[in-house]
């Protein structure tokens, strides 16, 4: 236990060179335990003490103990009540600049040991096979504890209490006229993550996000429309769900799938398209969170998610203009309620905010520990931003996108503003259906409601919309931007990365906006 | 990688029979699933991440007069699953009832469909950077005066045991593996990319250095593509191509859904309204597709080895979803089949992979045989656009060609998509034969006439 004992003195010397940054110990939230299962911050550091004794040079480990729940309800019924927990651990060892990993829900100590030692296996055999040996960028070592700020525990809310704010959204929606089908849905999560680390981080995180989710189907002269309301996933307590106020909206949200059904059918052609920031969000995340992805832009997705427009780095970091003087950028893991939102990633690295587009000109990349070195000439940053996630304890950390948000204008520009000032237009709201190419040139986006404009005003409802655009085309061609009053930050529960998949939750805030002379195509005639 | 050293069948029987005795609900099902998973992933000629892992889950479903509620843990001692038990219980006491729920089933007789490969099962670390070494060895031998670029993906899938027991004396237990190896040739200039890929239930199916070869051939070949004038064209879809498209229809096949009027299977009748719970009319029995379809869900078939049961125990068969073009029948869940007097053996269906009957041509006698026309390898970023005609929207990717005189032309750019999987299927020109594309899944390469591409992408 040499190992233990100075890792141990290496972290006390960190926690108080680190003493804004590390919570006392008495505001350590334990993780609550099985019985005669180890302490989670003991089973990490025994995952690291075995990895480095079978010759690893450096090692992580992650004990994640989670609780997901789920209600799900149609109608004037319950479809779904679910509540999973999982616990186990995930070592990731370095040997001779070669990544390896292996995780288990066995926590006997003996079972670390032998997880460890598969872990600096696989990495002696990835090193048979490597070109380039992976170099860590510099992290301070961290002692402490941090929590998402939240009001009430979302995963300790009765059921029953669920249920019936659910089910009151559905009658409230089933008053409509047509409508004929609701449903509507709560996830919730706790996790607790503890990282220990052999540069001396000893962290315990928990977790909360919440996914509300809402729709309506109307049926009439033949045909089916139905609308999903932008909910947007938070990492907050249950106090974020009662204020959506679900029950109380549900009836103007399905009268809004109502009036699809006498909308009329988009003609196709060019228009200015104003968005709500209910469904530029998720344009943002496929056409810039995406493509600014460090190892998407080297070639490390290449086989599945695909690479990026934005490469090579040296031909884009303070040269592409990625879009108009208005399009600023901002990645962060600190914003209030995001979705990406923690005090250290799962390398130890602190939460960061720092800029990708400045007034449309690319600037900087997302990145990790392993990454930063890679662009540190070109940026002059050394520091990895501290993007590296791990959907849980058996899956292996990488660069995941934090929250990417477009800035709000300083001016105070509403909806309103920019409705009037155009002449011919399409406005579009909430997420729809949404396609992007694997180097995320040519995408195709729709929404959820569309309004035609003429001469400054919201003449009446349109369907069957879609915009098709080219990411730097687009975003060269924002000439309106909202103020801070239409600011909304929605989210994704579950962006897909990697292989093996894993999922990743990031927020993305935005204000309304405007692009000048967009490809509108009709969906109801593509096939 | 593999954890347990008894028998997995009696290990996960043993800890269904200790959840089942800590049970007081009306009734009490125990799912388990006890996988491992070894996986190496590669990107500019080495690996750059590698790992195993493995779980136990166990998902206990109570069940209490009409509620029902589960909760599952990982954890497997009695301590823990009595506590999962007992929150499933308390979760389904507060749980409002369901109308639409049915006791659980009796005992069932289950088809032994082998399945698992120890080889596969144990595929280790060192294994899996040889053939992934082999693989990029073989991919940059296709150019040597190139550096080209490979990326790719190896899992090899352990599943040791699938359980499903319940209160009523149901024991159904299957195991299988998976392993699939997949990978990207991209030229250094950047304008070419190429894939290949296969997936099977053993290790000894996959030809590492094949699919390198195959992946970087067509990487070269692609490089420097043209734009040409979106519109409607004559496609040949490779099977995977095929196999991007085809299963998004199975949703469609959901009965529910059809009679509710909510799917393209849906006879729609103007000012026609119908109430939920009422069925209304549907296209069963109809023609729907070009009278050369055969599409279908299988376990026992000897390409697709699926798992012989679902998640509530019952039985999976033979099930044809579209025979000789016409729609011959509709999944049904248990409720709405008791609802609609469908007896219980023609319930389900989707465990049993899916099936699209193949031709005798080759991809090469469909190219052969085509004046001008597009060369699809596979598809990518699919969505959908309008679920009354079944209509997607979509990408082609890592290897599209101009077919112009029977023979490959040249590489042209992508093409964004927008297209009906179902429509598409009346317009066929020709079928080539059918390969398994991935574990469970068996589609043929297929010659469309009409297919509309509705933009250019600039991606490679």
């Amino acid at each position: 236990m040499a190992d233990r004992r100075d890792f141990l003195k290496t972290a006390a010397t960190a926690t108080a060179a680190l003493a804004v940054a590390a919570p006392s110990a008495s505001a350590l939230v334990r993780p609550f335990r099985f019985g005669g299962a180890p302490d989670p911050e003991a089973l990490a550091l025994a995952g690291i003490d075995a990895a480095r004794s079978a010759g690893a040079q450096y090692a992580d480990a992650r004990v994640g103990r989670y609780r997901r729940q789920s209600v799900g309800t149609r109608e004037r019924q319950v479809t779904n009540v679910s509540d999973s927990e999982s616990f186990g651990i995930g070592i990731r060892a370095l040997v001779d600049g070669a990544w390896g990993f292996a995780a288990t829900n066995d926590l006997s100590l003996d079972a670390v040991a032998r997880t460890a030692a598969e872990a600096v296996r696989t990495a002696r055999a990835a090193k048979r096979v490597q070109r380039r040996p992976v170099e860590l960028a510099p992290v301070t070592p961290v002692r402490g504890t941090w929590r998402t700020p939240v009001a009430i525990d979302p995963v300790e809310v009765p059921i029953e209490e669920k249920v019936a704010l659910l089910l009151a959204a559905n009658a409230s929606a089933l008053k409509v006229p047509n409508v004929r089908f609701a449903n509507s849905g709560i996830q919730s999560l706790r996790e607790v993550k503890t990282l220990a680390t052999t540069d001396g981080t000893l962290v315990t995180q928990t977790f909360f996000r919440v996914n509300p989710s809402f729709s309506a189907t109307a049926i009439g002269n033949g045909d089916f429309q139905s609308y999903n309301e932008e909910l947007a996933a938070r990492s907050a307590g249950w106090e974020y769900i009662t204020g959506l106020d679900m029950p109380g909206n549900g009836e103007r949200w399905a009268a809004l799938a109502a009036e699809k059904l006498g909308a009329k059918s988009v003609d196709v052609g060019r228009y200015d398209l104003v968005l709500d920031p209910r469904n530029l969000w998720l344009t943002i995340h496929e056409s810039v969170g995406h493509p600014t992805e460090l190892d998407r832009a080297m070639g490390y997705e290449a086989n599945y998610a695909g690479t990026s427009f934005v490469a090579p780095p040296e031909a884009m970091i303070n040269r592409l203009q990625f879009g108009s003087e208005l399009m600023t950028i901002r990645a962060d893991r600190v914003q209030d309620q995001s979705l990406s939102l923690t005090q250290w990633d799962d390398e130890g690295v602190p939460a960061d905010d720092w800029t990708l587009i400045d007034k449309g000109l690319f600037k900087d990349y997302q990145t990790t520990r392993e990454q930063a070195a890679w662009i540190a000439p070109l940026t002059g940053v050394k520091h990895s931003h501290g993007c590296s996630f791990a959907q849980s304890w058996a899956d292996v950390p990488f660069q995941r996108m934090p929250n990417i948000s477009l800035l709000p204008n300083d001016k105070d520009v509403t909806m309103d503003d920019i409705i009037s000032a155009t002449d011919r237009g399409i406005m579009v709201t909430n997420r729809g259906s949404y396609s992007i190419d694997h180097q995320r040139y040519n995408f195709q986006f729709g929404g959820q409601a569309y309004w035609e404009i003429r001469n400054g005003r919201v003449t009446g409802m349109v369907k069957d919309v879609a915009y098709q655009a080219t990411s730097t085309d687009f975003w060269r061609s924002l000439d309106m931007l909202g103020g801070q009053s239409t600011y909304f930050m929605g989210g994704s529960f579950n962006d897909g990365k990697g292989e093996p998949g894993q999922s990743n939750a990031v927020s993305h805030g935005c204000p309304a906006t405007r692009f000048r002379n967009i490809n509108i195509i009709n969906t109801g005639r593509a096939g | 990688m593999a954890t347990t050293s008894m028998n997995p069948r009696e290990e996960l029987e043993a800890i269904a029979r200790r959840a089942l005795s800590f049970a007081t609900a009306d009734e009490t099902r125990v799912s388990i699933r006890n996988d491992s998973v070894g996986q190496t992933r590669f990107a500019g000629g080495e690996i750059t991440t590698s790992g195993a892992s493995t779980d136990r889950t166990v998902t206990i479903t109570s069940t209490i007069g009409r509620q029902q509620a589960s909760a599952s843990t990982n954890v497997t001692d009695d301590e823990s699953l009595r506590r999962t038990v007992d929150l499933a219980e308390r979760l389904a006491r507060l749980s409002p009832e369901d109308p639409e729920l049915l006791p659980g089933l009796g005992p069932q007789e289950y088809a032994t469909i082998p399945a698992y490969d120890p080889r596969t099962a144990e595929l280790n670390a060192e294994q899996r950077a040889t053939a992934v070494a082999g693989l990029i060895a073989a991919a940059k031998a296709v150019d040597p005066s190139q550096d080209l670029f490979v990326a790719g993906y190896l899992e090899a899938n352990a599943n040791h045991g699938r359980l499903v027991a319940n209160s009523k004396g149901l024991m159904a237990f299957h195991a299988d593996t998976e392993v699939s190896l997949s990978n990207t040739v991209r030229t250094p200039d950047g304008t070419g990319s190429g894939w290949a890929s296969a997936g099977a239930r053993e290790w000894g199916r996959i030809d590492a250095p094949a699919l390198g070869r195959r992946a970087a051939q067509k990487a070269v070949a692609s490089r420097n593509p043209v734009a040409i004038e979106p519109g409607r064209y004559t496609v040949v879809l490779e099977p995977q191509a095929v196999a991007d498209l085809i299963p998004l229809l199975l949703g469609a096949f959901n009965a529910r859904t059809a009679e509710e009027g909510r799917s393209p299977f849906s006879r729609r009748v103007a000012g026609q309204t119908l109430e939920p719970g009422q069925p209304g009319p549907t296209l069963l029995g109809e023609k729907i597709a070009d009278e050369r379809v055969i599409l279908y869900s299988d376990p026992t078939d000897p390409d697709i080895r699926g798992t012989p049961f679902d998640g509530e125990g019952l039985p999976t068969r033979r099930r044809v979803w579209v025979e000789n073009g016409m729609l011959k029948n509709l999944m049904y869940n248990r409720f709405w089949a008791q609802r609609r007097g469908i007896p219980l053996s023609e319930v389900g269906g989707f465990g049993g992979g899916l099936k699209m009957a193949g031709g005798t041509q080759s991809v090469d006698e469909l190219i052969a045989s085509t004046p001008r026309g597009i060369l699809v390898t596979r598809n990518w970023y699919i969505r959908s656009l309008d679920q009354r005609t079944a209509s997607y929207t979509g990408l082609t990717r890592d290897g599209t060609f101009l077919i112009e005189d029977g023979k490959i032309a040249r590489s042209v750019k992508n093409f964004r998509w927008n297209e009906s999987p179902l429509l598409m299927l009346n317009r066929i020109m020709a079928i080539g034969q059918a390969e398994r594309v991935s574990a469970g899944m068996v589609m043929p390469s297929l010659k469309v006439s009409d297919f509309n591409f509705a933009s250019i992408s600039e991606a490679v």
